[in-house]
């Protein structure tokens, strides 16, 4: 009992600790785009240059993610593209034009840069040998070669302004159509795997993979000019910041951001340092770099995701123990019970954590939550197997003894079923330590944040960064759990019969 | 001590107990003896309050009506063993014989010198106190079982086939054993078997029920051989082997 007791003060002490940490003036977003990414590092470096305190909740989980953030004022401000809000976001508003887009961001209280000069709109492309060996240098000229394989990134397989609506437009035949994460598909191209992709036109990949970017000869994408668009009150709260950001506005042209791309996702250089070579070439300002040793880096991981697993899987335990104990004894509500908790495994990861925005924001609460829901199966099945499981016998040695029920729960049953109940929070334990990594996309940081990073510069390293350690700690966990098991499973039930 | 009136146990249209009337008679030795599945086992949880009788039949202990609600303080008057013995592999044989003790707020010295009383009475060496049960023979565990049940010096002690799982040798020996803790004590003690010879050697008074779950005859060993009342009781005395010297 004392052993809980100190484990649930530092539990609280840990949490209260990160909740009274300095809340940053400026809270900057960024989608899961390395352009997108370094776009924010410039008004991070921008913010501490004016002493402003800010925080980046970087490659967060999509444009759905980043905005409903702005909305909730999780985030203060993100770089968009006019075409993703006019034709995807705002697309119900039908507004027309950059202005009118303008008047109607002001009546929900956000504000807008004008285009800071680039056009990142989305093309086709694929390899220039195989696009001169069929002659194919615009998008009508797929028409004629039914049997090209084709492989877009997830966002553009769903998206109105994408796959949908460009199929339509050009009546393209195509029927081997496969979706998979951006990153992966110019791996695609290079392995021959794909013939045709989605690029976005300021794409590093376009020039080193070789490829040919078709003509959009119907004009059917719109332009997806960036700006920044923030919170009004980011005006009040830093107004330096929000001058030298419109500073930028028309000063970053496509081949400045294909360079700048390149640099980050072919050459290894830091966003942060990209985003500090262009401030101090555009508005003269000279910011310091700190690049994080790999070690202190490891460490702030390590607590954020420990933070995650901790927090999420006791709360499960607390909650999960007793509903499968009243899923034992009451047998038509457990079978409901098993059925919700079974149920709500099914569902897929990001679905709930997108889900929680609305709810929790962004950060650790929706990450936690999740990881709670997704804790609890394991848990309250093994509690009410492990019940189940008793020797009738003992169980009627118990009643027959004149326990109560409570004692009877207390004092036999529940010490019964302890290796099982131990099993499943084990089972809980390492599959959260797994889960968690997707925190990362809502801005829960942990090991999926060097995961996210690595797969999106395409960098093993950066990658191996949150795997290891995630595979090290699930380990170590199980190493910790066979321990306990010594502890906490009475030892006559370990004694070999 | 014990009465049972109008007993009837119905499991759907299954009759496992068919109008029982019984009188035990206060410290002596109750055999309910039967074939398998004449519900003498439902009788004996009846006995204790696990399960209840279809309405109209009632179990009426020192002058006290067992009902759903005070069946589980009746309980600590009334020692229950069972054939595996029911003994709780998570605890010592200690922590399983003084349970009930500790559960009722015995203090450490009452309990440390019951524990000592009893195992003196069943003959349990002081060595496989802090044993658990995987590590004691069948035989110590069914004593250990004992022991559980007679700590809080219950007024009555009921047994389910308590010698059942041992092997003939041991059971033997348990029954000489049970014989004279049961002489000793001088307590009212109910004992649930189909052995005619451990019927005979163990009890005062022997009830046989057949298979309708009805109470065919009830007296000693050798009324049932030599005065049965019902060719039941010839065919199932018949049907074991029982000691010569008592056979027709």
């Amino acid at each position: 009992m004392k052993q809980i007791l100190l484990l649930i003060s530092l539990l609280l002490g840990l949490i209260s600790s990160f909740a009274y940490a300095d809340t940053p003036i400026v809270k900057i977003g960024s989608k899961n785009l390395t352009e997108n990414v370094i776009l924010s590092e410039m008004v991070v470096l921008l913010a501490k240059h004016h002493n402003k305190g800010a925080k980046h909740w970087r490659e967060l989980g999509g444009t759905a993610v980043v905005w409903r953030s702005l909305l909730r004022g999780d985030i203060d401000i993100y770089p968009e593209y006019t075409g993703t809000i006019l034709k995807e976001t705002l697309l119900d508003k039908n507004l027309k034009s950059f202005e009118q887009l303008r008047e109607f961001l002001k009546t929900i209280g956000l504000e807008l840069t004008k285009p800071l000069g680039f056009n990142n709109t989305f093309a086709l492309g694929m390899k220039r040998t195989l696009a001169k060996k069929h002659g194919i240098n615009s998008i009508s000229d797929l028409r004629q070669h039914a049997n090209l394989r084709f492989g877009f990134s997830n966002n553009f397989m769903a998206r109105n302004d994408g796959w949908k609506g460009l199929r339509i437009k050009y009546r393209l035949p195509q029927q081997n159509v496969r979706g998979l994460s951006h990153e992966l598909t110019y791996q695609g191209i290079e392995n021959d795997a794909l013939d045709v992709t989605d690029t976005f036109s300021t794409d590093a990949e376009i020039a080193h993979y070789g490829l040919r970017v078709l003509k959009d000869d119907l004009e059917f994408f719109p332009r997806y000019e960036a700006f920044f668009i923030y919170r009004a009150d980011l005006k009040q709260k830093a107004p330096n910041v929000v001058a030298e950001l419109h500073k930028l506005e028309g000063q970053i042209s496509d081949p400045e951001m294909i360079r700048m791309n390149m640099q980050a996702k072919i050459n290894k250089v830091g966003e942060t340092q990209i985003a500090a070579n262009f401030l101090a070439e555009k508005l003269n300002i000279y910011a310091a770099v700190v690049e994080k040793s790999l070690l202190s880096s490891l460490y702030t991981l390590t607590l954020e995701h420990l933070l995650l697993v901790s927090i999420s899987l006791f709360a499960a335990i607390l909650i999960a123990i007793p509903l499968g104990i009243v899923a034992y004894k009451y047998t038509q509500v457990g079978q409901i019970i098993l059925g919700v908790v079974g149920l709500i495994q099914t569902i897929p990861s990001l679905a709930i954590l997108v889900f929680m925005i609305p709810i929790l924001g962004i950060g650790n609460a929706p990450a936690i939550a999740a990881l709670f829901l997704y804790s609890l199966l394991p848990i309250v099945r093994n509690t009410y197997t492990g019940l189940h499981e008793i020797a009738p016998g003992l169980k009627e040695s118990a009643e027959a003894l004149g326990l109560d029920p409570f004692a009877k729960m207390q004092l036999i049953e529940l010490p019964l079923a302890s290796r099982s109940i131990l099993a499943g929070i084990k089972t809980s334990a390492i599959i959260n330590v797994g889960t968690a990594t997707l925190g990362a996309l809502i801005g829960a940081g942990g090991y999926g944040q060097p995961i996210l990073t690595g797969i999106r510069l395409d960098n093993m390293s950066i990658i191996l960064q949150g795997a290891i350690p995630a595979a090290v700690l699930a380990l170590l966990i199980q190493f910790l759990f066979e321990l306990s098991e010594r502890v906490l499973v009475p030892k006559g039930l370990r004694i070999t019969r | 001590m014990l009465k049972l009136t109008n007993i009837f146990k119905t499991y759907g249209t299954h009759k496992v107990l068919n109008s029982i009337e019984l009188s035990i008679p206060p410290q002596k030795t109750t055999i309910l003896l039967g074939p398998s599945g004449s519900g003498k086992s439902t009788l004996l949880r009846i006995i204790n309050g696990l399960i209840q009788p279809d309405p109209g039949g009632s179990v009426t202990f020192e002058d006290t009506p067992i009902t759903k609600e005070n069946a589980m303080t009746m309980r600590h008057t009334m020692g229950y063993v069972i054939q595996e013995g029911g003994l709780f592999p998570h605890l010592t044989t200690r922590q399983n014989a003084t349970l009930m003790a500790r559960y009722l707020g015995w203090d450490t010295v009452r309990v440390e010198k019951r524990v000592a009383e009893l195992a003196e009475l069943v003959q349990l060496p002081a060595d496989m106190l802090d044993r658990f049960p995987t590590q004691l023979s069948g035989g110590q565990r069914q004593r250990i079982s004992l022991m559980r049940a007679l700590m809080l010096d219950p007024h009555l002690l009921l047994l389910d086939e308590p010698l059942g799982a041992l092997d003939p040798m041991i059971r033997s020996t348990l029954q000489e054993d049970l014989k004279t803790i049961f002489k000793q004590l001088g307590k009212t003690v109910i004992i649930v078997t189909h052995d005619i010879g451990e019927a005979g050697f163990l009890g005062d008074n022997i009830v046989l029920l057949n298979t309708n779950g009805r109470i065919v005859q009830q007296g000693s060993l050798e009324e049932l051989v030599h005065k049965p009342a019902d060719p039941f009781v010839t065919e199932f005395i018949n049907a074991q082997r029982i000691p010569l010297e008592l056979a027709a």
